[in-house]
């Protein structure tokens, strides 16, 4: 009896309250709280405790150390000349659960490490329309991890961490979100660049994620995303996708990833996606797929790749039109003799058909998997006799005659020139 | 020691061969860098060339000129001059001959039109497969006392180094392909003169393809200053060796 009665009680004071706020809210516009050396306040905390839903809160220069600030109002926080927002290597800094909040202009600096729990300069959970824009993170474990939200934008920030640090954190992390954005954001060092699981309509642009121990851009089951022009370089295993349906890729760039197991692109499970416009110059392997279904790829550029694209024999249904190969050392590789997929009217460097009739169009079909890649893709170590005078002749009797590698996995329309 | 070189300059001069040889390689080169667009696939057209044919003119130019210039020798021999002396007078004669022709043939016109860290390993791998080639083309002179015999045996080096060794390579990998192999195919490599220039180049242009599991092994070898200058004092011993051998064997021959 007495406990309902406290409840109620309860209930009543939060009406009174919200009456309150609604009647600031219209009777006076939404406040700014000013914090740091010479403002009104000293603390952030004290600031945020102070506002309503609506006001702002503006951070002047000066290093704050408040361990863990938790945001549950509809606020904006914005720094002047990037006020140091510093973890001690212990806290977590943001954490946001609210929605409509605004982060613009912090630095953030040493959050704390954890192997449970996922430590984050700014962590939102089941926020809506959260928008962090132009700020900096430095040696953060997670930068940016955004849980159950959306409708949030993430902007033009620039993250960096140490990535010989023992335990690092991804740089963006989305975990079930829907309708995101993140652009023109840099994010260097981390383990994954931008790492999306569960995320949906979704847009990625113009980010630069290099330098990353692991992938520069990682996926799993986040259906229907668009990334465009984006840059992911020098990530120490590239960029791997998993898991989807419905990717739109374009005019990214994939440079410069180097080793056995990176790739430019991994494709593992993809369906029903559109890879177009991309660019994939100097990595070991540029595309890599398996099990993946239905996918085209169009008008990409591979220049100086080890092999542009590795294509397992379980993939079926893909498309690949108007692509360039260049300067590439092997054009393609496959595991075995069944092929499902369409190659048609790419340009490739190493086609020495002719055209007769002068329609751009080679009269003589183009077959991009060369006898010594299949070769090399059964005993690595016999990449070393490539470009001698016995390998020279073995590709070309495979050429005339072919017996080994899959004589269906063809260009039947290979491009002269190339494709504009 | 000079003077002698230089005579046998002139007569390596007089028979054109080496002009022939010249212009052939320019042509080739010029060629190659005006139809193709691309430097780097005109460089790679040349990595052909330069490890085809550059090991076969020079090991069948200097055979049959050590036997057109038999009678030259037997004179020489008859006069007070050291038998090392005429030896080394005739490979520096015939070496710097092959090599001018290299550098004006490939060297210049490369190094002008595209000058790249790929050129000039290509360059300097061209110029000591000639060395090595003319090495090798004394020790089968020198072995042999008939022209045709002596020429039958260069070709089989070539052919060897060409084509033969490297099917061997590639038989002992598919062999024994359960097996880590990598230090062995290192060494292998190592018994091919061919194989180290080839693969000098080859880490300058198939970078990318390199960095996979075992090529980044090569690459970590090769790539590394101590890897360039393994395979280039293993040329330079490759020419030392055969050369050495073949002079002991021309001192002691009756000829």
């Amino acid at each position: 009896m007495g406990r309902s009665g406290h409840a109620i009680q309860i209930t009543l004071r939060d009406g009174a309250v919200l009456s309150f706020l609604l009647f600031i809210s219209f009777s006076a516009i939404s406040r700014t709280w000013t914090v740091g050396p010479g403002g009104e306040l000293s603390s952030i905390r004290s600031a945020i405790q102070l506002a309503s839903h609506g006001d702002t809160i503006r951070i002047l220069p000066g290093i704050y150390r408040e361990g863990n600030l938790i945001i549950q109002k509809s606020i904006t926080l914005i720094g002047t000349e990037y006020p140091v927002m510093d973890g001690e290597s212990k806290y977590e800094i943001l954490t946001i659960a609210a929605p409509n909040v605004s982060i613009i202009g912090l630095k953030f600096i040493n959050t704390g490490v954890g192997s449970i729990n996922d430590i984050a300069a700014i962590k939102a959970l089941e926020s809506r329309r959260l928008k962090v824009i132009n700020n900096l993170f430095e040696n953060t474990f997670f930068g940016i991890y955004l849980s159950n939200s959306v409708g949030c934008l993430i902007e033009k920030n620039i993250l960096q961490s140490n990535i010989d640090a023992e335990q690092i954190g991804n740089g963006i992390h989305a975990w079930k979100c829907d309708s995101i954005t993140i652009r023109n954001n840099k994010v260097s060092g981390h383990r994954d660049g931008i790492y999306f699981e569960f995320v949906t309509h979704s847009q990625v642009e113009n980010n630069f994620s290099h330098h990353n121990m692991r992938y520069g851009l990682h996926f799993m089951f986040s259906h229907n995303d668009d990334y465009r022009s984006n840059i992911f370089q020098n990530n120490g295993a590239g960029v791997a996708v998993m898991y989807t349906v419905g990717v739109h890729m374009k005019g990214n760039r994939f440079e410069d990833n180097w080793g056995s197991a990176s790739f430019g692109l991994l494709l593992k499970d993809i369906r029903d996606s559109n890879i177009e416009k991309n660019f994939f110059s100097r990595n070991t392997t540029g595309i890599y797929m398996e099990g993946s279904s239905r996918c085209k790829f169009d008008e990409n550029t591979f220049d100086q790749n080890g092999w542009a694209v590795k294509i397992q024999a379980n993939c079926d249904g893909n498309d690949f039109t108007k692509n360039t190969f260049t300067a590439n050392t092997f054009d393609m590789a496959t595991n075995g003799s069944l092929v499902l997929n369409t190659i048609d009217h790419n340009y490739w460097d190493k086609y020495e058909g002719y055209d007769l009739n002068k329609d751009g169009v080679g009269d003589v079909p183009y077959h991009p998997v060369s006898l010594y890649s299949m070769v090399v893709e059964k005993m690595p170590s016999a990449v070393m006799l490539w470009r001698s005078f016995l390998v020279y002749l073995l590709d070309r009797t495979e050429k005339v005659v072919p017996s080994i590698t899959p004589e269906s996995l063809n260009d039947v329309h290979p491009l002269m020139r190339m494709a504009r | 020691m000079i003077k002698i070189a230089k005579y046998v300059m002139y007569d390596i001069l007089r028979n054109r061969f080496v002009m022939l040889y010249t212009v052939f390689l320019l042509v080739v080169t010029l060629s190659m860098f005006s139809l193709d667009n691309d430097p780097g696939k005109a460089t790679l057209s040349l990595l052909n060339i330069i490890l085809l044919v550059v090991p076969l003119v020079s090991i069948i130019f200097t055979t049959i000129h050590f036997f057109n210039s038999y009678e030259f020798i037997e004179l020489l021999l008859a006069q007070p001059v050291n038998r090392k002396t005429i030896f080394f007078a005739e490979f520096i004669a015939i070496a710097f001959a092959l090599s001018c022709a290299f550098v004006i043939g490939v060297a210049l016109p490369m190094l002008l039109i595209n000058f790249t860290d790929s050129t000039l390993y290509l360059v300097l791998a061209g110029l000591l497969l000639t060395f090595v080639f003319v090495a090798l083309a004394f020790g089968a002179s020198v072995s042999t006392r008939d022209k045709a015999k002596a020429i039958g045996v260069t070709l089989l080096f070539w052919f060897y180094f060409t084509l033969i060794y490297d099917g061997l390579i590639l038989y002992v990998i598919y062999s024994f392909s359960d097996y880590p192999l990598e230090k062995v195919t290192l060494a292998l490599v190592s018994l091919n003169p061919i194989d180290l220039a080839r693969i000098i180049i080859l880490l300058k242009l198939d970078l990318s393809a390199l960095m996979g599991y075992t090529g980044a092994f090569y690459k970590n070898f090769f790539g590394s200053s101590l890897g360039i200058t393994y395979s280039l004092l293993l040329l330079v011993a490759w020419t030392l060796v055969p050369l050495i051998l073949a002079m002991r064997k021309f001192v002691r021959k009756d000829i």
